[in-house]
Protein backbone atom coordinates (compact mmCIF):
# COMPACT_ATOMS: atom_id res chain seq x y z
CA UNK A 1 0.00 0.00 0.00
CA UNK A 2 2.85 2.41 0.92
CA UNK A 3 4.55 1.68 -2.42
CA UNK A 4 1.41 2.91 -4.16
CA UNK A 5 2.14 6.42 -2.91
CA UNK A 6 5.15 6.47 -5.22
CA UNK A 7 2.82 6.79 -8.19
CA UNK A 8 1.77 10.28 -9.22
CA UNK A 9 -1.83 9.18 -9.80
CA UNK A 10 -1.99 7.85 -6.24
CA UNK A 11 -0.55 11.07 -4.83
CA UNK A 12 -3.14 13.06 -6.75
CA UNK A 13 -5.89 10.76 -5.50
CA UNK A 14 -4.82 11.24 -1.88
CA UNK A 15 -4.51 15.03 -2.21
CA UNK A 16 -7.90 15.39 -3.95
CA UNK A 17 -9.52 13.12 -1.34
CA UNK A 18 -8.21 15.31 1.48
CA UNK A 19 -9.09 18.59 -0.22
CA UNK A 20 -12.56 17.37 -1.15
CA UNK A 21 -13.17 16.36 2.47
CA UNK A 22 -13.08 20.01 3.53
CA UNK A 23 -15.66 21.08 0.93
CA UNK A 24 -17.68 17.95 1.59
CA UNK A 25 -17.77 18.47 5.39
CA UNK A 26 -18.69 22.15 5.29
CA UNK A 27 -21.21 22.11 2.44
CA UNK A 28 -22.52 18.69 3.46
CA UNK A 29 -23.31 20.09 6.92
CA UNK A 30 -25.30 22.95 5.40
CA UNK A 31 -27.08 20.56 3.02
CA UNK A 32 -27.97 18.27 5.92
CA UNK A 33 -29.22 20.88 8.39
CA UNK A 34 -31.26 22.54 5.64
CA UNK A 35 -32.61 19.11 4.58
CA UNK A 36 -31.60 19.68 1.01
CA UNK A 37 -29.93 16.45 -0.04
CA UNK A 38 -32.49 15.98 -2.81
CA UNK A 39 -31.59 19.41 -4.09
CA UNK A 40 -27.88 18.58 -4.06
CA UNK A 41 -28.70 15.43 -5.99
CA UNK A 42 -30.65 17.23 -8.66
CA UNK A 43 -27.91 19.82 -9.10
CA UNK A 44 -25.35 17.05 -9.50
CA UNK A 45 -27.46 15.24 -12.07
CA UNK A 46 -28.18 18.45 -13.97
CA UNK A 47 -24.45 18.88 -14.38
CA UNK A 48 -24.39 15.66 -16.39
CA UNK A 49 -26.04 17.55 -19.24
CA UNK A 50 -23.18 20.04 -19.23
CA UNK A 51 -20.71 17.21 -19.18
CA UNK A 52 -22.20 15.70 -22.32
CA UNK A 53 -22.35 19.06 -24.06
CA UNK A 54 -18.66 19.68 -23.25
CA UNK A 55 -17.73 16.31 -24.79
CA UNK A 56 -19.73 17.17 -27.89
CA UNK A 57 -18.09 20.60 -28.18
CA UNK A 58 -14.63 19.23 -27.41
CA UNK A 59 -14.26 21.27 -24.23
CA UNK A 60 -13.03 20.29 -20.76
CA UNK A 61 -15.91 18.25 -19.25
CA UNK A 62 -15.26 19.78 -15.83
CA UNK A 63 -16.07 23.22 -17.22
CA UNK A 64 -19.28 21.98 -18.84
CA UNK A 65 -20.38 20.23 -15.66
CA UNK A 66 -19.58 23.29 -13.54
CA UNK A 67 -21.56 25.65 -15.79
CA UNK A 68 -24.62 23.40 -15.81
CA UNK A 69 -24.46 22.79 -12.06
CA UNK A 70 -24.28 26.52 -11.31
CA UNK A 71 -27.07 27.26 -13.83
CA UNK A 72 -29.15 24.52 -12.21
CA UNK A 73 -28.54 26.00 -8.77
CA UNK A 74 -29.58 29.44 -10.01
CA UNK A 75 -32.71 27.95 -11.59
CA UNK A 76 -33.69 26.24 -8.36
CA UNK A 77 -33.02 29.42 -6.38
CA UNK A 78 -35.38 31.30 -8.68
CA UNK A 79 -38.13 28.67 -8.52
CA UNK A 80 -37.86 27.79 -4.84
CA UNK A 81 -38.77 31.27 -3.67
CA UNK A 82 -42.31 30.15 -4.41
CA UNK A 83 -44.18 27.11 -3.18
CA UNK A 84 -42.59 23.99 -1.76
CA UNK A 85 -44.46 21.56 -3.99
CA UNK A 86 -43.32 23.44 -7.06
CA UNK A 87 -39.71 23.21 -5.89
CA UNK A 88 -40.03 19.46 -5.51
CA UNK A 89 -41.32 19.07 -9.05
CA UNK A 90 -38.66 21.40 -10.43
CA UNK A 91 -35.92 19.42 -8.73
CA UNK A 92 -37.20 16.10 -10.02
CA UNK A 93 -37.55 17.51 -13.54
CA UNK A 94 -34.03 18.97 -13.48
CA UNK A 95 -32.61 15.70 -12.16
CA UNK A 96 -33.98 13.67 -15.07
CA UNK A 97 -33.56 16.31 -17.77
CA UNK A 98 -29.86 16.67 -16.98
CA UNK A 99 -29.31 12.93 -17.24
CA UNK A 100 -31.30 12.60 -20.47
CA UNK A 101 -29.57 15.53 -22.16
CA UNK A 102 -26.16 14.26 -21.03
CA UNK A 103 -26.77 10.78 -22.44
CA UNK A 104 -27.86 12.14 -25.81
CA UNK A 105 -24.94 14.59 -26.07
CA UNK A 106 -22.47 11.85 -25.17
CA UNK A 107 -23.94 9.47 -27.73
CA UNK A 108 -23.71 12.21 -30.40
CA UNK A 109 -20.12 13.00 -29.45
CA UNK A 110 -19.08 9.36 -29.90
CA UNK A 111 -17.25 9.25 -26.54
CA UNK A 112 -16.25 5.84 -25.20
CA UNK A 113 -18.63 4.52 -22.62
CA UNK A 114 -15.68 3.95 -20.28
CA UNK A 115 -15.42 7.73 -19.95
CA UNK A 116 -19.09 7.94 -19.16
CA UNK A 117 -18.72 5.32 -16.46
CA UNK A 118 -15.92 7.26 -14.79
CA UNK A 119 -18.22 10.26 -14.31
CA UNK A 120 -21.14 8.17 -13.12
CA UNK A 121 -19.15 6.04 -10.70
CA UNK A 122 -16.10 8.18 -9.95
CA UNK A 123 -12.53 8.04 -11.14
CA UNK A 124 -10.44 8.81 -8.11
CA UNK A 125 -7.40 7.03 -9.52
CA UNK A 126 -7.57 9.13 -12.69
CA UNK A 127 -7.69 12.64 -11.20
CA UNK A 128 -5.40 15.13 -12.88
CA UNK A 129 -3.33 18.06 -11.64
CA UNK A 130 -6.11 20.41 -12.80
CA UNK A 131 -8.58 18.54 -10.57
CA UNK A 132 -6.24 19.14 -7.64
CA UNK A 133 -6.20 22.86 -8.45
CA UNK A 134 -10.00 22.92 -8.76
CA UNK A 135 -10.35 21.30 -5.34
CA UNK A 136 -7.85 23.64 -3.71
CA UNK A 137 -9.44 26.79 -5.15
CA UNK A 138 -12.92 25.60 -4.18
CA UNK A 139 -11.78 24.94 -0.60
CA UNK A 140 -10.34 28.43 -0.32
CA UNK A 141 -13.53 30.02 -1.69
CA UNK A 142 -15.74 27.95 0.64
CA UNK A 143 -13.61 28.73 3.70
CA UNK A 144 -13.63 32.47 2.91
CA UNK A 145 -17.37 32.63 2.25
CA UNK A 146 -18.37 30.52 5.25
CA UNK A 147 -16.10 32.27 7.76
CA UNK A 148 -17.10 35.68 6.39
CA UNK A 149 -20.83 35.00 6.50
CA UNK A 150 -20.91 32.39 9.27
CA UNK A 151 -23.52 34.10 11.43
CA UNK A 152 -25.71 34.67 8.39
CA UNK A 153 -25.45 31.04 7.21
CA UNK A 154 -26.19 29.88 10.73
CA UNK A 155 -29.22 32.10 11.21
CA UNK A 156 -30.72 31.58 7.73
CA UNK A 157 -30.39 27.81 8.16
CA UNK A 158 -31.91 27.86 11.65
CA UNK A 159 -34.75 30.33 11.08
CA UNK A 160 -35.04 31.95 7.69
CA UNK A 161 -38.07 34.07 8.49
CA UNK A 162 -36.54 35.57 11.62
CA UNK A 163 -33.32 36.30 9.71
CA UNK A 164 -35.33 38.10 7.07
CA UNK A 165 -36.96 40.23 9.77
CA UNK A 166 -33.47 41.07 11.04
CA UNK A 167 -32.54 42.47 7.64
CA UNK A 168 -30.32 39.53 6.58
CA UNK A 169 -30.26 39.23 2.73
CA UNK A 170 -31.63 35.68 2.86
CA UNK A 171 -31.86 35.28 -0.92
CA UNK A 172 -28.22 36.27 -1.37
CA UNK A 173 -27.10 33.83 1.33
CA UNK A 174 -29.23 31.05 -0.15
CA UNK A 175 -27.87 31.79 -3.62
CA UNK A 176 -24.28 31.57 -2.34
CA UNK A 177 -25.12 28.29 -0.64
CA UNK A 178 -26.65 26.78 -3.80
CA UNK A 179 -23.69 27.79 -5.97
CA UNK A 180 -21.16 26.37 -3.50
CA UNK A 181 -23.24 23.19 -3.34
CA UNK A 182 -23.15 22.94 -7.12
CA UNK A 183 -19.37 23.34 -7.24
CA UNK A 184 -18.86 20.82 -4.43
CA UNK A 185 -21.12 18.33 -6.20
CA UNK A 186 -19.00 18.61 -9.35
CA UNK A 187 -15.81 18.06 -7.34
CA UNK A 188 -17.27 15.03 -5.58
CA UNK A 189 -18.27 13.53 -8.93
CA UNK A 190 -14.57 12.93 -9.50
CA UNK A 191 -14.31 10.88 -6.35
CA UNK A 192 -17.51 8.91 -5.84
CA UNK A 193 -19.20 9.60 -9.13
CA UNK A 194 -22.37 11.45 -9.95
CA UNK A 195 -24.72 8.77 -8.67
CA UNK A 196 -23.16 8.69 -5.21
CA UNK A 197 -22.60 12.43 -4.64
CA UNK A 198 -25.61 12.66 -2.33
CA UNK A 199 -24.17 10.04 -0.01
CA UNK A 200 -20.93 11.95 0.48
CA UNK A 201 -22.79 15.21 1.03
CA UNK A 202 -25.10 13.76 3.63
CA UNK A 203 -23.52 10.81 5.47
CA UNK A 204 -20.42 12.42 7.08
CA UNK A 205 -22.50 15.45 8.10
CA UNK A 206 -25.32 13.28 9.43
CA UNK A 207 -22.87 11.32 11.59
CA UNK A 208 -21.22 14.54 12.79
CA UNK A 209 -24.63 15.95 13.66
CA UNK A 210 -25.24 13.13 16.12
CA UNK A 211 -22.20 14.03 18.18
CA UNK A 212 -21.99 17.83 18.03
CA UNK A 213 -24.12 20.69 19.29
CA UNK A 214 -23.09 23.55 17.07
CA UNK A 215 -22.86 24.14 13.35
CA UNK A 216 -19.12 24.86 13.11
CA UNK A 217 -18.21 21.82 15.21
CA UNK A 218 -20.42 19.75 12.94
CA UNK A 219 -18.56 21.15 9.91
CA UNK A 220 -15.15 20.31 11.39
CA UNK A 221 -16.13 16.81 12.47
CA UNK A 222 -17.85 16.10 9.12
CA UNK A 223 -14.68 17.17 7.28
CA UNK A 224 -12.51 14.89 9.43
CA UNK A 225 -14.93 11.99 8.95
CA UNK A 226 -15.01 12.55 5.19
CA UNK A 227 -11.19 12.56 5.11
CA UNK A 228 -10.98 9.33 7.09
CA UNK A 229 -13.64 7.64 4.95
CA UNK A 230 -12.03 8.79 1.68
CA UNK A 231 -8.54 7.65 2.64
CA UNK A 232 -9.66 4.39 4.18
CA UNK A 233 -11.84 3.68 1.16
CA UNK A 234 -9.00 4.48 -1.21
CA UNK A 235 -6.58 2.18 0.64
CA UNK A 236 -9.08 -0.66 0.87
CA UNK A 237 -9.99 -0.31 -2.79
CA UNK A 238 -6.30 -0.49 -3.74
CA UNK A 239 -5.69 -3.59 -1.65
CA UNK A 240 -8.87 -5.39 -2.80
CA UNK A 241 -8.68 -4.06 -6.37
CA UNK A 242 -12.18 -2.58 -6.25
CA UNK A 243 -13.56 0.78 -7.51
CA UNK A 244 -12.64 3.38 -4.82
CA UNK A 245 -15.85 5.44 -5.11
CA UNK A 246 -18.02 2.44 -4.32
CA UNK A 247 -15.79 1.30 -1.44
CA UNK A 248 -15.86 4.81 0.08
CA UNK A 249 -19.66 4.88 -0.05
CA UNK A 250 -20.00 1.43 1.51
CA UNK A 251 -17.62 2.42 4.31
CA UNK A 252 -19.64 5.61 4.85
CA UNK A 253 -22.89 3.66 5.00
CA UNK A 254 -21.33 1.23 7.49
CA UNK A 255 -20.06 4.12 9.66
CA UNK A 256 -23.54 5.66 9.54
CA UNK A 257 -25.17 2.44 10.69
CA UNK A 258 -22.68 2.07 13.56
CA UNK A 259 -23.26 5.72 14.60
CA UNK A 260 -27.01 5.20 14.60
CA UNK A 261 -26.61 2.23 16.92
CA UNK A 262 -24.26 4.18 19.22
CA UNK A 263 -26.71 7.07 19.33
CA UNK A 264 -29.62 4.78 20.15
CA UNK A 265 -27.63 3.10 22.92
CA UNK A 266 -26.63 6.45 24.38
CA UNK A 267 -30.16 7.77 24.49
CA UNK A 268 -31.40 4.43 25.74
CA UNK A 269 -34.13 4.01 23.13
CA UNK A 270 -33.13 0.52 22.00
CA UNK B 1 -53.88 56.65 23.54
CA UNK B 2 -51.20 55.95 20.94
CA UNK B 3 -51.66 53.09 18.51
CA UNK B 4 -49.16 50.27 18.26
CA UNK B 5 -50.83 48.47 15.37
CA UNK B 6 -53.67 49.51 13.08
CA UNK B 7 -55.24 47.34 10.37
CA UNK B 8 -57.92 48.79 8.13
CA UNK B 9 -59.95 46.60 5.79
CA UNK B 10 -57.08 44.14 5.41
CA UNK B 11 -57.60 41.24 3.01
CA UNK B 12 -54.69 38.91 2.37
CA UNK B 13 -53.78 35.39 1.31
CA UNK B 14 -51.47 33.31 -0.84
CA UNK B 15 -53.64 32.46 -3.85
CA UNK B 16 -55.68 35.05 -5.72
CA UNK B 17 -59.41 34.83 -5.19
CA UNK B 18 -58.87 32.74 -2.06
CA UNK B 19 -58.23 35.15 0.82
CA UNK B 20 -57.17 33.67 4.13
CA UNK B 21 -58.15 36.78 6.04
CA UNK B 22 -60.90 39.09 4.85
CA UNK B 23 -61.67 42.74 5.58
CA UNK B 24 -60.04 42.90 9.01
CA UNK B 25 -60.21 46.11 11.06
CA UNK B 26 -58.13 45.89 14.20
CA UNK B 27 -56.52 48.56 16.34
CA UNK B 28 -54.09 47.66 19.08
CA UNK B 29 -53.28 50.51 21.48
CA UNK B 30 -49.80 50.83 22.95
CA UNK B 31 -49.20 48.65 26.03
CA UNK B 32 -52.12 46.43 25.19
CA UNK B 33 -51.84 42.70 25.86
CA UNK B 34 -53.92 41.17 23.09
CA UNK B 35 -54.67 37.49 22.56
CA UNK B 36 -55.93 36.58 19.11
CA UNK B 37 -57.73 33.25 19.16
CA UNK B 38 -59.21 31.27 16.34
CA UNK B 39 -59.30 27.76 14.90
CA UNK B 40 -56.39 26.27 12.97
CA UNK B 41 -56.43 27.56 9.41
CA UNK B 42 -58.43 30.59 10.54
CA UNK B 43 -55.75 33.05 9.41
CA UNK B 44 -53.94 33.83 12.66
CA UNK B 45 -50.45 33.27 11.30
CA UNK B 46 -51.35 35.10 8.10
CA UNK B 47 -52.45 38.06 10.20
CA UNK B 48 -49.08 38.01 12.00
CA UNK B 49 -47.25 37.89 8.67
CA UNK B 50 -49.15 40.95 7.48
CA UNK B 51 -48.25 42.84 10.67
CA UNK B 52 -44.60 41.79 10.30
CA UNK B 53 -44.59 43.01 6.70
CA UNK B 54 -43.69 39.53 5.39
CA UNK B 55 -46.93 39.40 3.42
CA UNK B 56 -48.37 42.42 1.62
CA UNK B 57 -52.15 42.77 1.97
CA UNK B 58 -54.20 42.62 -1.25
CA UNK B 59 -56.50 45.29 0.08
CA UNK B 60 -56.47 47.63 3.06
CA UNK B 61 -53.66 49.23 4.99
CA UNK B 62 -51.42 48.16 7.83
CA UNK B 63 -49.50 50.52 10.04
CA UNK B 64 -47.18 49.71 12.91
CA UNK B 65 -46.31 52.60 15.24
CA UNK B 66 -47.66 54.97 12.60
CA UNK B 67 -45.56 53.73 9.67
CA UNK B 68 -45.46 50.81 7.24
CA UNK B 69 -44.45 47.46 8.79
CA UNK B 70 -41.32 47.25 6.63
CA UNK B 71 -40.08 50.54 8.11
CA UNK B 72 -40.88 49.74 11.72
CA UNK B 73 -39.62 46.16 11.61
CA UNK B 74 -36.81 46.79 14.14
CA UNK B 75 -39.49 47.80 16.67
CA UNK B 76 -41.13 44.38 16.53
CA UNK B 77 -39.84 41.35 18.38
CA UNK B 78 -41.13 38.15 16.81
CA UNK B 79 -41.39 34.84 18.66
CA UNK B 80 -42.23 32.08 16.15
CA UNK B 81 -43.93 28.82 16.94
CA UNK B 82 -41.64 26.09 18.28
CA UNK B 83 -41.02 23.35 15.77
CA UNK B 84 -41.35 20.03 17.59
CA UNK B 85 -38.61 17.52 16.86
CA UNK B 86 -36.25 20.09 15.39
CA UNK B 87 -32.66 18.91 15.83
CA UNK B 88 -30.71 21.85 14.46
CA UNK B 89 -27.25 22.01 16.08
CA UNK B 90 -27.09 25.43 17.69
CA UNK B 91 -26.21 26.76 21.13
CA UNK B 92 -28.59 28.89 23.18
CA UNK B 93 -26.38 31.98 23.06
CA UNK B 94 -26.13 31.72 19.25
CA UNK B 95 -29.92 31.67 19.02
CA UNK B 96 -30.25 34.80 21.15
CA UNK B 97 -27.49 36.56 19.18
CA UNK B 98 -29.74 36.29 16.10
CA UNK B 99 -31.71 39.11 17.68
CA UNK B 100 -28.62 41.30 17.21
CA UNK B 101 -28.11 40.53 13.50
CA UNK B 102 -29.58 43.84 12.39
CA UNK B 103 -27.28 45.72 14.74
CA UNK B 104 -24.16 43.73 13.87
CA UNK B 105 -24.48 44.10 10.11
CA UNK B 106 -23.42 41.83 7.26
CA UNK B 107 -19.95 40.23 7.04
CA UNK B 108 -19.00 41.30 10.57
CA UNK B 109 -18.64 39.49 13.84
CA UNK B 110 -20.94 40.20 16.77
CA UNK B 111 -19.49 42.92 19.00
CA UNK B 112 -18.87 42.66 22.73
CA UNK B 113 -21.95 44.86 23.16
CA UNK B 114 -24.11 42.45 21.13
CA UNK B 115 -22.95 39.57 23.33
CA UNK B 116 -23.67 41.55 26.49
CA UNK B 117 -27.19 42.37 25.28
CA UNK B 118 -27.80 38.72 24.47
CA UNK B 119 -26.57 37.56 27.89
CA UNK B 120 -28.56 40.26 29.65
CA UNK B 121 -31.76 39.09 28.02
CA UNK B 122 -31.03 35.48 28.93
CA UNK B 123 -30.75 36.52 32.58
CA UNK B 124 -33.91 38.61 32.26
CA UNK B 125 -35.69 35.37 31.42
CA UNK B 126 -33.82 33.39 34.10
CA UNK B 127 -32.09 31.08 31.65
CA UNK B 128 -28.58 32.60 31.69
CA UNK B 129 -27.17 29.30 32.98
CA UNK B 130 -28.18 27.64 29.69
CA UNK B 131 -26.15 30.00 27.45
CA UNK B 132 -23.64 27.38 26.30
CA UNK B 133 -26.12 24.50 26.05
CA UNK B 134 -27.31 22.81 22.91
CA UNK B 135 -30.78 24.11 22.03
CA UNK B 136 -31.98 20.51 21.59
CA UNK B 137 -31.24 19.59 25.21
CA UNK B 138 -33.81 22.14 26.44
CA UNK B 139 -37.41 21.56 27.51
CA UNK B 140 -40.26 23.19 25.58
CA UNK B 141 -40.65 25.90 28.22
CA UNK B 142 -36.92 26.67 28.22
CA UNK B 143 -36.83 26.89 24.43
CA UNK B 144 -39.75 29.28 24.57
CA UNK B 145 -37.82 31.55 26.96
CA UNK B 146 -34.76 31.48 24.70
CA UNK B 147 -36.86 32.53 21.71
CA UNK B 148 -38.35 35.38 23.74
CA UNK B 149 -34.85 36.44 24.83
CA UNK B 150 -33.90 36.47 21.14
CA UNK B 151 -36.84 38.71 20.31
CA UNK B 152 -36.03 41.02 23.23
CA UNK B 153 -32.37 41.27 22.20
CA UNK B 154 -33.49 43.55 19.37
CA UNK B 155 -35.01 45.93 21.97
CA UNK B 156 -38.52 45.91 20.50
CA UNK B 157 -41.54 48.00 21.45
CA UNK B 158 -43.98 45.32 20.33
CA UNK B 159 -43.73 41.59 21.01
CA UNK B 160 -45.55 39.21 18.62
CA UNK B 161 -45.88 35.56 19.64
CA UNK B 162 -47.16 32.74 17.42
CA UNK B 163 -48.74 29.82 19.36
CA UNK B 164 -46.43 30.33 22.35
CA UNK B 165 -48.08 27.75 24.58
CA UNK B 166 -48.61 25.00 22.03
CA UNK B 167 -45.81 22.75 23.29
CA UNK B 168 -45.50 23.53 26.99
CA UNK B 169 -47.26 21.94 29.96
CA UNK B 170 -49.84 23.64 32.15
CA UNK B 171 -47.52 24.76 34.98
CA UNK B 172 -45.05 26.21 32.49
CA UNK B 173 -47.92 28.09 30.86
CA UNK B 174 -48.69 29.79 34.16
CA UNK B 175 -45.17 31.08 34.76
CA UNK B 176 -44.98 31.95 31.09
CA UNK B 177 -47.98 34.27 31.32
CA UNK B 178 -46.61 35.84 34.52
CA UNK B 179 -43.48 36.61 32.57
CA UNK B 180 -45.43 38.14 29.69
CA UNK B 181 -47.42 40.27 32.16
CA UNK B 182 -44.12 41.59 33.50
CA UNK B 183 -42.86 42.43 30.01
CA UNK B 184 -46.20 44.06 29.27
CA UNK B 185 -45.33 46.91 31.66
CA UNK B 186 -43.14 48.50 28.99
CA UNK B 187 -44.18 46.91 25.69
CA UNK B 188 -47.21 45.96 23.64
CA UNK B 189 -47.83 42.23 23.45
CA UNK B 190 -49.83 40.37 20.81
CA UNK B 191 -50.08 36.60 20.85
CA UNK B 192 -52.08 34.20 18.72
CA UNK B 193 -53.28 30.78 19.80
CA UNK B 194 -55.85 28.20 18.78
CA UNK B 195 -56.04 26.96 22.36
CA UNK B 196 -58.86 28.91 24.02
CA UNK B 197 -58.21 27.23 27.37
CA UNK B 198 -54.66 28.59 27.39
CA UNK B 199 -55.66 32.24 27.35
CA UNK B 200 -54.64 33.66 30.70
CA UNK B 201 -56.18 36.19 33.03
CA UNK B 202 -53.21 38.48 32.36
CA UNK B 203 -54.48 39.19 28.87
CA UNK B 204 -56.08 42.64 28.60
CA UNK B 205 -58.05 42.27 25.37
CA UNK B 206 -59.02 39.34 23.25
CA UNK B 207 -59.93 39.02 19.59
CA UNK B 208 -61.45 36.10 17.80
CA UNK B 209 -60.72 35.48 14.13
CA UNK B 210 -61.81 32.96 11.58
CA UNK B 211 -61.18 34.53 8.18
CA UNK B 212 -62.92 37.67 9.44
CA UNK B 213 -62.70 39.33 12.82
CA UNK B 214 -65.57 37.77 14.79
CA UNK B 215 -65.20 39.91 17.89
CA UNK B 216 -62.71 42.08 19.72
CA UNK B 217 -62.93 43.43 23.25
CA UNK B 218 -62.15 42.88 26.90
CA UNK B 219 -64.30 39.78 27.06
CA UNK B 220 -65.71 37.39 24.52
CA UNK B 221 -69.02 35.63 24.70
CA UNK B 222 -68.89 31.88 24.36
CA UNK B 223 -71.39 32.31 21.50
CA UNK B 224 -68.94 34.23 19.32
CA UNK B 225 -66.20 31.73 20.08
CA UNK B 226 -68.54 28.88 19.22
CA UNK B 227 -69.38 30.61 15.96
CA UNK B 228 -65.71 31.03 15.03
CA UNK B 229 -64.80 27.46 15.83
CA UNK B 230 -68.06 26.04 14.54
CA UNK B 231 -68.73 23.99 17.67
CA UNK B 232 -69.87 24.57 21.26
CA UNK B 233 -67.40 26.33 23.53
CA UNK B 234 -67.14 23.38 25.92
CA UNK B 235 -65.66 21.24 23.17
CA UNK B 236 -62.82 23.64 22.31
CA UNK B 237 -61.86 24.44 25.89
CA UNK B 238 -61.18 20.73 26.45
CA UNK B 239 -63.42 20.75 29.49
CA UNK B 240 -61.12 23.20 31.27
CA UNK B 241 -62.47 26.03 33.37
CA UNK B 242 -62.98 29.11 31.18
CA UNK B 243 -60.89 32.07 32.31
CA UNK B 244 -62.43 35.36 33.26
CA UNK B 245 -61.65 36.84 29.85
CA UNK B 246 -64.03 34.37 28.38
CA UNK B 247 -66.96 35.60 30.40
CA UNK B 248 -70.08 34.05 28.98
CA UNK B 249 -73.10 35.87 27.65
CA UNK B 250 -74.94 35.85 31.01
CA UNK B 251 -72.03 37.54 32.76
CA UNK B 252 -71.76 40.34 30.25
CA UNK B 253 -75.50 40.99 30.52
CA UNK B 254 -75.44 41.47 34.27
Amino acid sequence: MIDALGYTFMQNAVIVSLLASIACGIIGTLVTVNRMSALAGSIAHASFGGLGLAYLAGLNPLIGATCFAVAGAAGIAAISSGKRTRTDTAMAAMWATGMAAGLIFIKLSGTYSADLMSWLFGSLLAVSASDVTFAAVLDIVILLVITGFYKEFLSVSFDREFSMLQGVPTRFIRGLFLILTALTAVLLMKITGLIMVIAMLSIPAAIAGMFTGSLWKMMVLASILAAVLNLAGLALAWILDLPPGAVIILLAAFAYAVSLIIERLRSGTV
Amino acid sequence: MKEAIRLEGVTAGYRRGNPVIHDIDLTVPENDFLAIIGPNGGGKTTLLKVILGLLAPWEGTVSVLGASPAKTRPAIGYVPQLIPGDTFPITVIDVVLMGRLRNAGLFRRFSQGDRKTAEMNLSRLNVENLAGNDMNSLSGGQKQRVLIARALAGKPQILLLDEPVASVDHDTQKSFFNLLAELNSDMTIVLVTHDVGAVSAHVKTIACINRTLMSHGETLSSESVAMAYGCPFELISHGGIPHRVLGNAKESES
